[in-house]
């Protein structure tokens, strides 16, 4: 509402005029992994890919959840799983974007590892994108170093096997 | 209005630091442990409502991950509120009078020791005057503190005793940890300023924990007599910081009776909080406040609402009449909810 009688004070000495600042906010955290994902993230310093299994639906998740999704009780069993799998489903990443760590062309695949029920989200490699395909069968090459995180496996690269029916990993898909 | 009542509670011992459980973890244990209370299963549950807070848990969505820990499969109806999860027992009780749904679980977690809980409050405030100055919650009870002290309203002494009720609390509470430093008001008073008026005991003993409450239409245990809550202006300027209006029309709007009041468990962040909502609540004599020691004895972020109601349920079910749970969030106590709890 405009009031009539209002005048601004403008001729007060004000040195600067005010037209933005900057107000930045950085928070810092120390995430803690938790007993079921530290377990997890030692197995892969031990070359090893440690799934978890739920007690009442045995489905067997990795990267291993400390509670079932599905049944919500503690995943009590802790079982290894792969290094070989099958690739469920897949993308080609084409396209360059800022803070991209692989060259592409490169493959972003589901590998379901033998042992598991859930699929892993990772990289293939060590072949043709375009020989890439649902079904394929791969194994885990891992990194000569290893650290305690998931991109201690390099990528998944192609064993040679027969493919897998589409019938058999539809649910994975 | 159909009645609601609190049929199911627990909450995980609030650790200062929980190393073992992530999200989902807290949330399966402290679920089951309330349903396992309630003599319910997960298939009882018609609607199942969380509360959290991405900023404090440091991952986007992190309240999907935490859905793990109560099973959605087969599909559930879920909400979230990004509040405590006194607000989302709030929208439960509200779903609970749509009539088509009997009982609700309601949840929420939190961890200090993760680091985010000081710098992410900031983020709450007004962008433009408030934000940029950087006050995090210890310095914004100060303020709110300040005017309490500078209008003769209460002492630095009336704050230490504060301090001491709740360490003597703690004490009796297995699980909070245990008080640390000296119940001797003089002794506290010793202790130098940390956010002047108020010093370090005079903030919370921040932990990691999570809670979970089991509603139920009918089925008897401490039944919600009123609920409610209220807003103050976000703009600290706008408000007289003595006061906290939203909490006393909150009470009203719940239909507390002071008079009859056995327990009142506040969320009371800092000493000067507990003061200054007892005062706005008009709190009386014969009223025991936290018994539990309260949000002082150990505080997980969006968690220290919820279980304020629990606290409050279980002051019922030890005997209490009549007791109220009391929730607050955004600064200096800008928001208040009032959860009202008789015996049946």
């Amino acid at each position: 509402m405009a009031d009539a009688t209002h005048e601004w004070v403008d001729d007060v000495d004000v040195p600067i005029t005010v037209t933005g600042f900057k107000a930045p906010v950085r928070v810092e955290y120390l995430v803690t992994a938790g007993t079921v994902t530290t377990r997890f993230l030692n197995g892969i310093m031990d070359g090893r890919l440690e799934g978890r299994r739920c007690p009442v639906c045995k489905k067997v998740y990795i990267p291993p959840r400390g509670s079932c999704p599905t049944c919500a009780v503690p995943t009590t069993e802790a079982v290894d799983v792969g290094p070989r799998g099958t690739v469920t489903t897949f993308s080609v990443i084409r396209i360059p974007f800022e803070g991209q760590v692989l060259e592409p062309p490169y493959a972003c695949a589901h590998v379901l590892l033998d042992g598991a029920d859930v699929p892993l989200l990772h990289i293939v490699g060590d072949c043709d994108v375009d020989e890439i395909r649902m079904g394929m069968r791969v194994e885990a090459t891992w990194a000569d170093e290893r650290s305690p995180t998931l991109s201690s496996v390099r990528y998944f690269r192609p064993t040679g096997e027969p493919d897998v029916a589409y019938d058999e990993i539809r649910e994975h898909v | 209005m159909r009645p609601v009542h609190v049929v199911g509670y627990a909450r995980l011992d609030a650790l200062v630091r929980d190393t073992d459980n992530d999200e989902a973890e807290m949330v399966q244990k402290a679920t089951a442990a309330a349903l396992a209370d309630a003599g319910l299963e997960r298939s009882d549950v018609g609607f199942t409502c969380s509360g959290s807070n991405d900023y404090v848990m440091g991952r986007a969505f992190s309240f999907v991950m935490a859905l793990d820990g109560v099973g959605a499969w087969p599909p559930i109806r879920e909400s979230h509120v990004e509040m405590d999860g006194a607000w989302a027992l709030y929208e439960t009780w509200v779903r609970l009078q749509h009539g088509d749904v009997d009982v609700g679980l309601v949840y929420s977690f939190g961890k200090s020791s993760l680091g985010g809980v000081s710098e992410s409050r900031t983020s709450e405030l007004d962008p433009y005057f408030t934000a940029p100055l950087g006050p995090g919650p210890d310095e914004l009870a100060a303020l709110q503190a300040r005017v309490l002290l500078d209008r003769g309203l209460a002492t630095e002494r009336d704050l230490a005793e504060v301090v001491v009720r709740a360490r003597q609390a703690a004490a009796r509470n297995p699980q909070v940890p245990d008080p640390q430093g000296p119940l001797d008001i003089d002794a506290l008073l010793a202790a130098p300023w940390s956010a002047p008026p108020l010093r370090a005991h005079d903030g919370p003993v921040r932990t990691d924990s999570a809670a979970a409450i089991v509603l139920k239409v009918g089925g008897g245990g401490p039944r919600i007599s009123g609920i409610a809550h209220r807003i103050d202006p976000h703009q600290l300027g706008m408000r007289d910081l003595a006061t906290v209006p939203s909490a006393h029309a909150a009470a009203v709007a719940a239909g507390v009776d002071f008079d009859r009041l056995d327990v009142a468990e506040l969320h009371a962040s800092y000493s000067s909080d507990e003061l200054l909502l007892r005062h706005a609540l008009g709190i009386q004599a014969h009223t025991r406040v936290s018994p539990s020691g309260g949000a002082l004895a150990a505080n997980s972020p969006m968690v220290a609402g919820l279980a304020r109601i629990g606290e409050a349920a279980r002051a019922i079910r030890a005997g209490a009449r009549h007791a109220i749970g009391h929730a607050a969030s955004g600064p200096c106590l800008q928001h208040n909810l009032i959860c009202a709890l008789e015996a049946e």
